[in-house]
Formats: C-alpha cells, structure tokens, sequence
C-alpha cells in the first residue's frame, strides 16, 4: 500500500479536504442532539415560540451545512480516487509493457488482466471509501461517546460499554461469515464449472449416455452450494437482532441511570432524549465503519498484489556491445536454455551457424523446444548457458528495439489486433507506404484475402482477427512481418493453417525476397522445410541432427522416422 | 411503474414458481409485522419512562412496568427478526436451487441445434448470474421492501394517531425525498452507464494487448499502445469522477432531508406543548421523544426501497431471461414403443437424407451411403463439406428432415437414443474433458471398468506412459477442459476412453490431429486392432490416414461427389486425386 500512496501525491490537497470537510459534517450531525434538549429544557417549559423557531431553524442550517460538506467531501474523495486510479493504471501498463517474456510467463496473461482492471477498481474503491468515511463513521461513533460523556459521565460508561459489545458482534459476525461466503463462493464456481461442461461438453456427455449421471452430480453439488448458503445466512441473520437487543438494552439502562439523575435534580428530561438520540445514531454509523474496514482490508490485499506486480523488475539480462569480427550473421554457440532454475533444461547444448539468405528449418515433436529455440533469437529470453551471437554480437547486448527490428516474427498463434488491415500491417513499420504494404502481401501469398474483402487495406479487424478464417489470419501475419523487410525472418509453425500448394508458393516466394532475410521455418512437416539450406532437428531440446534433408534421411533415424510417418517410403521423392 | 405484458407474465410466473412456499411466505410476513410493530411500541414505551422522569417525584414503579414492558418487546422483536431473516434466506435459496435444478435437467435435454446456435457464455450467465441476481431481488424484496412499506405507513399513522399537524407536516415532506432519490437515481444510471461503457472498452483494450503481449513486445508496439491506453485512460479517470461523486450523493441528501423532518417534528411538537393544542391523547414531552425517533426511522425507508425497487425491476428482467431459456423446447423425447438396439452388428444405412441447418440453406440432399458391417468408411472434402454434419446424424444429435437412418435395419428414430449412442464409441477433434481425475474420465463409458482394465486401455492407446508421469497418476486431477495437459494428450485421453468401452461401431474425426506423427505411428497399430470388425466412420484430413478405408466418401457441399476405394479414385483422376496430390506438391 505504501508503494501505492505516491499516486495520491498529485492530490494533496484533495486528500485532506475530503475527510476534513466530512469531518465538519459529522461534528454538525453531533450538534443536534444537544439543539433539541435545549428546545425540551428551555423552549417548552419557558413556553417561548420564538426560541422554539430559532432552534428549529438552527436544526435545518446544521442540515444544509452538514450536506454542503458532504458534498464537498464527496467531490474531493472521488477527485482523488479517480486521479490515483488514473496514474496507477498508467503505470501499471507501462510496467507490464516492459517486462520481458520470462515474467509474462510466470505472471501468465489472466492474472495480468485482472491486476489491471479489477484489482485497480478495488483499490480505487478503497480509497474513495476511506477519504469518505474514515472520517465520519469514527467520529460519529465516538463523538457521541464524549458527548454522552459530557452529559453524564455514568451514561458516558453505557456508551462505551455498549460500543464495545457491539464492535464484538459486528466483527465477529463478519469474521464469521466471511470464510463462509467464500465458500459459498467456491460452490458457486464449481455449479458455474459444471453448467459450461453440460455445454461444452453436450456432444460427448449424450455420445456416452452420461445425462443422468451430470444430474446427479450437479443435483449434489446444487444441494451443497445451498446449504453452505443457508448456513452463512443463518450467521449473519443474527446480526440485525443482537445489535438491536444492544441498543435497547443499553437504552434502558441510560433511562435507568438517567431517571436516578433526573429524580436527583442533575439531569434534566431533555438531556435523557439527548442521550437517547446519540445511542440511535451510532448503530448505523459502526455497521458502516465495518463494512468499510473490509472494504479497506480487501483493496489492502489487492493493492499488495499490485505493489508486488510493479516491483518486478525485468529480469533480462544485458551484456556489453562488442563485435566478434569474422562470424558467421547468426551463430547459437553451445546454447542450453531453462525456463526457470528448477526446471529441466528445455534446450540443451545447441550450436550451429546460419548465413545471410539462408532456410534455417528446424523441426522435432511437440515439446522438442523448436519454438525456444527460434525465441532466444530476437532476445525474448536469456540463454542460460552459451551464447547467441547475431552479426557477430551477442544478442543481450543489442538493445531491445535494435535487435527485434532486425527480426521479422509469425508467432504459432496468428493474432490480428482490433483496427483496419492496415493498421495491423504497420504494427511493424508506422511509415509503411501503400506499396511497401502490397509488396508484402503479395510475398506472403495475401493479395486475395485484400481483394476478397470489399473495403481492402481499410477492412475492419474485429477483435482477434474473428472475421477472418485461419488461414487469411496466418497471411496477413506473415504480411505484417514482412513489411519492415526484416534481416531475419522466423516462422513458427505459421503455415499450418495453409493447404499444401499456398504453403509452398509461400516458400518460393519467400525465397526471392530481393532482400535476401535469413530464414527460420519451424514446422512439423517435413514437407515445409525438405528445401532449406540446413535442417535442425530436435529431440527434447537436443540436437539429434543438422543437415539438408537427403543428408539427415540418411543418417538421422529420428530424422527418418517423422519423415515417414507423414509419408510413406515409397512415395519420398 | 411501467409494466409491459410480458414483464406481467414473467411476474405471475414467478408467483407461481413461488407457490409451493406460501406457508413459509406466510409466516415472513407475520415475522415482518411483528418486527416493524416492535421498532414503532418501543419509542412509545421509552417516551412513557421519560415522562416519569420528574425532579424529586420520579415514578420509578411505573418505570419498572415500562422496562418490562420493553423488555419483553425487545425478545419478541428479536425473535421475529431472526425468524423473519432465516425465513427469507431459506425461501431465496431454496427457489435457487430448484429454478437451478430445472435449468441443468433442460440443458441435458435442449436440443444440440439450440446449444450449437447459442454463446455457451451467455447460458451459463443465465443459470449462475441471473439466478443469483433473481434471488438477492427476491431475498431484498421481502427482507426490505416490506418491511420498508410496513414501516413508513405504520410511523405516519402512529405520528396521525399521537399528533395529526406533526403527521401533516412530515407527510407533506415526503414528496421530497421521494423526487431527490428520483433524481440522483436517474442521473446516476446514466453516468454509470457511461461509465462502464468506457470501461468495458479499456477492458478490451487491456485484453488485446496485454493478452497478446509477447506479439506487442515482437513489434515494439509498446509506445503506440501507451498513447491510446491513456486517451481511453483519461477518459475513465473523468467519467468515473462523475460516476462516483453523483452515486456518492443520496446519502448525505437523504440525511439533509431527514434533518428537515426532525426539525418539523421538533418545530410542530414543541409548538402542540406550548400552545396545548387539543389532542385525542395527552402530547408532552415523552410523546414528543417518541416522534422524533419515528421521524429517523423514517426516512430511511424511502432510500432503500427506491434501491430495491430498481433491484427487483433486474429481479424481474433475469427471471424473464430464465424463463425464455426454461421455455426453448427440448428434443423430441424417444417414441413410446422405442426399442432398444442391443448390440449391433453394425450395418449402417443412409437413405435418401435431406438435412440443412436452416431452411433456406440446404447442405444434405437425398443422400445415400450403405456401409456393411465391419466396413471401415473415410469421409474426405474441404471444410464445410458436411462431414461434421454426418457424425451429428449418426449419433443422432441432429434428426433428419427427410429420408431415413438405418441402423441394422432399425430406423434409428425407433430405437432409444441411449442404446444407439452406446454402439458408437466417438473421438472428435475437438477434445472434451470433464474436471475430475484421469480415472474418472477414461471411465466416462464404462463406469464400473476395474483399474486392470483402464490401465490396459490406456496402455493399448499409449497414454499410460504419460499418465505415470503425472503428479497423481490416474488419480490426478484436470481443471475444465484438461486445461494442465497439452492438446496431444487430451486426445490420447479420448482415444483411452473409447479404447477401454469399445463400442462395435466407430466415429473417428480427426482424432488423432494433435498428436505427432511418431506417436500417431505407435498407436496406429492399436488402431488398427481396435477397428478390426468395427464399422468405423473416420474424417481425416491427412489423407494418408484413409488410403486403407474400404470406402471413401469424397463430399464437397454436401454432396457426395466420387465414392470408391482408394486406387479406384485415383485412376478416376477427379477431385480426390487432385487432393491426394497437392499435399506433396513443392
């Protein structure tokens, strides 16, 4: 929280007048107990209207000062809240911008998301809650107390006494029921589970005659989320009543004590009303004061969370920028890769070389660690052990621009953002011409989903690229990365989606790119890659074989063995 | 209020749903008077005790009878009030859980056209957020609304009965507070509106970009993004200002107009004393106690109930949008006289089938396939040619709109649904798991299958090995649709499945699209074994998997196109050789 409180620092000023002015509110609601015993004392016995009036009047200016502040308060509080959200959101996405691929993964996009949206409401909500009420509930609630105290100090003792009893209550009623509503809460999750599954799962549900059997399982989860709720319902349905017993209760005994004091001349009638007034108004206010207190503890808790996400530093490493004269343009030296320093190394001990112009295919089964490979590349992740040196220099000394504008990425998953095609096209090159953009397109094989769609270039994008098959998707990816005519271009399984024919038109022209890019193709088809320069092939993060694809037919089995299991002998040509 | 007819109805089903619980209704109510009676006896009782109090001539006795007298009202008060809050959380969850009881047994029974055609999202949020919604409109409207009524008629008439000008003055404020919270409500949905509006698209914002960051981070799009996450940023900040500060604003108005009562309360009770205007019952200072405490009792009612008000307005709306789900129609229920098929032999027989999706697209026309017993049957063509299509007729999710099904000559609409899907053992592409242990899921055919028998199961599909591996074993929990495995092992998953119940017929789609080449090697043996003498239906898109079908069905626009054994369509030299051919194609 503490980490969070320089985002009020634009707000100083705001930051006191909220609770200052809520403050002056609650000292005028105070004030009125006291202006209606003076009526009872003075006005009704001494049979004077005018005085009457004059109070009366007075209780409607405390009414409308009182609702000035608030308003003032109210305005404050959610200048400020609103101000710190503001900033705090900022900050927020720049540090999630900045972290490197390392931290996306063990921070995992969902929790990012509800760190930026929800986590940020609550804690916004905190602070508006505390600006607001911090100030008014306490000094209701104890305010009352010293003034029941200034009144009559034995009556001053009921007060606290009763304070106390019903602070008990309140939070241990709240302390209570809170594991119980979240329990409630994972009941409810787990109905939620099984209501998707009966859609999801439809086909294989009935495939397997297994309705029956889902009913009853729900029936009994259905019948367990109810008594977990009946039963913190049952808890906090005590809460209406004690609390009014102790009210009542400590009522009677003010009235008690107060008629002693009456009958001894040191209290008079209206002094009693007064008492009993203050012991009304304090009810509600420590209800309140608790519900704000978990209020806070909750944004408490979120704004951790969120301290802990912009305390992260990233955690890429960066080396000095010195130029080995005389490599090759790409060399993996020794290279072995670990995603975290528990796990099992996911690329162990791989080297080899790559020239400008080169096919770089690189292949292998699922969990192979072909995509980690083609990702300590750009410097997306540090390699844990050796070196990856492009142009010479090791890529942890390029900066992050310099090195990923050298690299023309087609992720596995082709992602189109919300815009126009266009917009998407230049996400790698903002002054991209028209042409440059048509260039690109007609590489990657995409002029025809443009001529397909009636507007072109400026066809809307819907969100995650939804009004385009996958295929259409997986070309204009390929666009995109094309259009800042990249040195080296990597394709990470992205041709998966294209028949047969677009995906070797897609490889001959890429073939001819006049600006000759390095090329890696990772694929799971050998069809894809039988043409590169150079193969590698992986097996659990090993090398199990470089070379061209006659070569490795020959000598590596695992080589061999993928090969022919997509065809059989006699048709490889 | 506006009603429209609809929201009529949906009100009078809610009674109805509601009926099975009248007597507990009943006794709610009961409780609400009792207590509201009590809030209203014990300023009365406490304004009595006051009046006793008199300097040097106390009437302690009576206060003593009054103590008791309110002390007995504070136990039956509490009471009701307990009785009254346990009452309605037992009747809202109570009705949650049958309306949820309902929806689950429908869902099981909608027709798969219904579920297809729908977000699974938007009927989800139908059985959990409308529901809940529906039961805190229900939980608030009899715990508030009633008593909310009860309590502003029973303070006015009380303050009529002990000081009518009091009462009149107080009646004649109430317009106010009435049209206050009129008018912030309104104002404030309107900002609110607005305000989720702008959030909702931050929030899309958020999604796109942070979901996809590893792409943004690939572009150096990191600036861009900055730029545009501000504007939409800035324009929350203010909007969320708005929102907060007017929603901020009933409260301290309520109490504004509160304190105008108390003062008229004040002001005409002192004003009755001094002057001793005649009254049917004495007014003093005691009575005066009492009205001031009715006069904050007041208004707070006022407040709330414009809360619930909206509150059961959305009660209703979620309760309709229930009710139209309850009332979409279920599949046609087996006929009367089904049969059960046993079972089969697996002779499989299309005659003359029609089928589109909606009627003015046709997909199927009088198709006809007859495949023998035994026979392995490969459905090739370009997606949208009806393949999916075919499985959804088989396993009869879908039923014909003309022509016949046969099922070793039992028209499959004679025989009950349950004893046909059991002949089929179906792996899809798209892999489904349920949460639960590997176990469990396996076993989702055969229920009561022994450890020995999953186990072989999965040895025969080569899951085993990698079931080992996992933290539990066959124990091991999966989250929602396998999330923990990678897509390759849910299918294996699948493929265990039907290995362990092995059906006489069989529904192959692209099963084993995710799993590499070397593994899909190492199982197709057991493939093969397992199709030996089964009738199999099998859509691939690799067609090296179907060379060896004893039919292969190429179909394009739901229609099929060429038929034959492999060799034969090739030296036809039509559309399934041109597809054989392109996929070694440079």
């Amino acid at each position: 929280m503490k980490k969070l409180l320089k985002y009020l620092s634009g707000y100083k000023i705001e930051s006191v007048l909220a609770p200052l002015f809520k403050f002056l509110e609650a000292c005028f609601e105070l004030i009125v107990p006291f202006v209606v015993s003076a009526i009872i004392d003075n006005g009704v016995p001494d049979r004077d209207p005018g005085y009457v009036g004059w109070m009366c009047a007075l209780l409607v200016a405390l009414g409308a000062v009182g609702l000035i502040s608030a308003v003032f308060a109210q305005y404050f509080a959610a200048k400020a809240a609103a101000g710190f959200a503001e900033h705090l959101r900022h900050d927020l996405f720049n540090k999630l911008q900045s972290l490197s691929y390392a931290e996306i993964d063990s921070l995992g996009t969902s929790r990012m998301i509800t760190r930026m949206t929800s986590d940020v409401n609550q804690v916004q909500n905190g602070v508006n809650m505390v600006l607001r009420l911090f100030m008014r509930s306490p000094v209701i609630v104890f305010g009352a107390m010293i003034c029941a105290f200034l009144i009559d100090a034995l009556a001053g003792g009921i007060f606290a006494a009763a304070i106390v009893i019903l602070c008990v209550i309140i939070f241990g009623i709240l302390l209570v029921t809170i594991p119980l509503y979240r329990k409630v809460q994972g009941n409810l999750d787990g109905i939620t589970t099984y209501t998707r599954e009966a859609l999801t799962g439809a086909r294989v549900i009935r495939a397997f005659c297994n309705e029956d059997k889902e009913i009853e399982s729900f029936n009994a989860k259905n019948a367990a989320l109810k008594r977990s709720q009946t039963f913190a319902g049952r808890v906090s349905a005590l809460m209406n009543p004690l609390t009014y017993a102790v009210i009542n209760v400590a009522i009677i005994l003010l009235l008690y004590s107060g008629a002693i004091e009456v009958n001894g001349g040191n209290l008079t009638s209206g002094e009693v009303i007064a008492l009993y007034n203050y012991m009304s108004q304090i009810l509600v206010e420590l209800i309140k004061l608790a519900n704000l207190i978990i209020t806070v503890t909750k944004s408490f808790a979120c704004a951790g969370r969120l301290g802990e996400v912009l305390a992260i530093e990233p955690s890429l490493i960066r080396g000095p920028f010195v130029r080995n004269e005389g490599m090759p343009f790409i060399k993996f030296d020794n290279v072995s890769m670990k995603y975290s320093a528990e796990a099992g190394k996911a690329l162990s001990d791989v080297s080899f070389t790559a020239e400008r112009g080169d096919t770089i295919g690189v292949i292998g089964g699922t969990g192979s660690g072909k995509t980690t490979l083609v990702n300590l590349i750009p410097h997306f992740y540090d390699a844990s052990e050796g070196a990856v040196y492009i142009d010479g220099v090791n890529v942890n000394g390029y900066p992050d621009e310099d090195i990923r504008g050298k690299c023309g990425i087609v992720p596995q998953r082709a992602v189109l953002f919300s815009g126009t095609i266009a917009q998407n096209l230049r996400w790698g090159k903002p002054d991209a011409t028209e042409d440059e953009l048509a260039e690109a397109l007609e590489a990657a094989q995409a002029s025809d989903v443009i001529k397909s769609k009636r507007r072109g270039l400026e066809e809307r994008v819907e969100q995650g690229g939804v009004n385009f098959s996958g295929g259409q998707r997986q070309r204009l990816t390929i666009a995109r990365a094309l259009v800042r005519k990249p040195q080296i271009l990597i394709l990470d399984d992205s041709a998966s989606a294209l028949d047969y024919a677009t995906d070797a038109k897609l490889r001959q022209s890429l073939k001819n790119l006049d600006y000759k890019p390095t090329v890696f193709i990772v694929s799971q088809r050998t069809s894809s890659i039988r043409h590169a320069d150079k193969i590698i092939v992986l097996d659990h993060g090993a090398v199990a074989g470089i070379g061209t694809h006659e070569q490795l037919l020959e000598e590596c089995p695992l080589y061999r063995e993928i090969h022919y299991s997509q065809y059989e002998k006699k048709e490889a040509r | 209020m506006m009603r429209s007819p609809n929201q009529k109805q949906t009100v009078k089903r809610i009674f109805r749903q509601l009926k099975s619980y009248w007597f507990l209704i009943a006794l709610s109510v009961l409780m609400a008077v009792i207590t509201v009676a009590g809030n209203l006896i014990a300023p009365i009782l406490f304004g009595d005790a006051i009046n006793c109090m008199v300097r040097n001539d106390t009437d302690f006795e009576k206060i003593y009878f009054y103590f008791a007298l309110i002390g007995a009202s504070i136990i039956l008060t509490c009471l009701a009030q307990w009785l009254l809050n346990i009452i309605n959380n037992k009747i809202a969850y109570s009705v949650t859980e049958d309306i949820r009881r309902e929806i689950f047994g429908h869902i099981q029974r909608l027709t798969l056209k219904y579920l297809d055609e729908h977000p699974y999202g938007d009927i989800v949020s139908r059985n959990i957020a409308d529901v809940d919604q529906f039961a805190d409109g229900l939980l608030m409207g009899f715990t508030q609304f009633f008593t909310g009524i009860l309590t502003i008629v029973g303070a006015l008439v009380m303050m009529f009965v002990y000081n009518w000008i009091i009462a009149i003055a107080v009646f004649v404020l109430t317009p106010l507070s009435l049209f206050i919270a009129r008018f912030i409500s309104t104002k404030t949905y309107r900002l609110f509106r607005k305000n989720s509006q702008i959030r909702g698209e931050q929030t899309a914002f958020i999604d796109e970009m942070v979901g996809n960051l590893k792409v943004v981070k690939a572009f150096s799009h990191e600036g861009e993004n900055i730029e545009k996450f501000d504007e939409i940023n800035g324009r929350l900040a203010k909007s969320s200002l708005d929102a907060t500060f007017y929603s901020s604003l009933p409260n301290p108005t309520t109490r504004f107009v509160n304190a105008l009562v108390y003062a008229a309360v004040a002001l005409a009770g002192a004003l009755t004393i001094i002057f001793n205007l005649p009254l049917p019952f004495v007014f003093d200072v005691g009575r005066l106690s009492t009205l001031l405490s009715y006069a904050n009792q007041y208004t707070k009612p006022f407040n709330e109930i414009t809360g619930v008000i909206t509150e059961l307005q959305n009660a209703i709306a979620c309760a309709g949008r229930i009710y139209e789900l309850l009332d979409e129609p279920e599949q046609i229920p087996d006929n009367e006289g089904a049969k059960e098929l046993g079972c089969a032999e697996g002779e499989v027989l299309f005659k003359n089938v029609s089928f589109s999706y909606t009627e003015d697209k046709k997909l199927i026309e009088n198709l006809n396939i007859s495949a023998l017993a035994g026979q392995r049957i490969a459905i090739v063509g370009p997606t949208g040619c009806g393949k999916t299509t075919l499985i959804n007729l088989l396993m009869r999710f879908y039923d014909v709109d003309d022509g016949a099904i046969f099922v070793d000559g039992n028209d499959i609409r004679e025989v009950t649904r349950h004893s046909l899907r059991k002949n089929y053992g179906m792996v899809l592409q798209d892999t489904w798991l349920k949460s639960g242990t590997i176990r469990q899921n396996i076993a989702m055919g055969k229920p009561d299958a022994t450890d020995e028998e999953i186990i072989e199961a999965a040895q025969n599909a080569h899951s085993h090995k990698f079931i080992m591996q996992l933290e539990n074993g066959y124990d091991t929990m999966i989250s929602e649709d396998g999330g923990n495995l990678s897509q390759g092992q849910k299918q294996l998953l699948c493929i265990t499945r039907i290995m362990l119940s092995l059906p006489p017929m069989l529904i192959l789609d692209e099963a084993t699209s995710s799993i590499d080449t070397r593994t899909e090697m190492q199982i197709q043996s057991a493939f093969t074994e397992m199709m030996k003498g089964r009738t199999c239906f099998i859509v691939a898109h690799r067609l090296s998997t179907v060379k060896n079908a004893d039919l292969i069905l190429v179909m394009k626009d739901g229609k099929i196109i060429e038929q034959g054994k492999h060799d034969e369509l090739i030296a036809l030299g039509g559309f399934y050789n041109k597809l054989y051919n392109s996929q070694f194609a440079i």
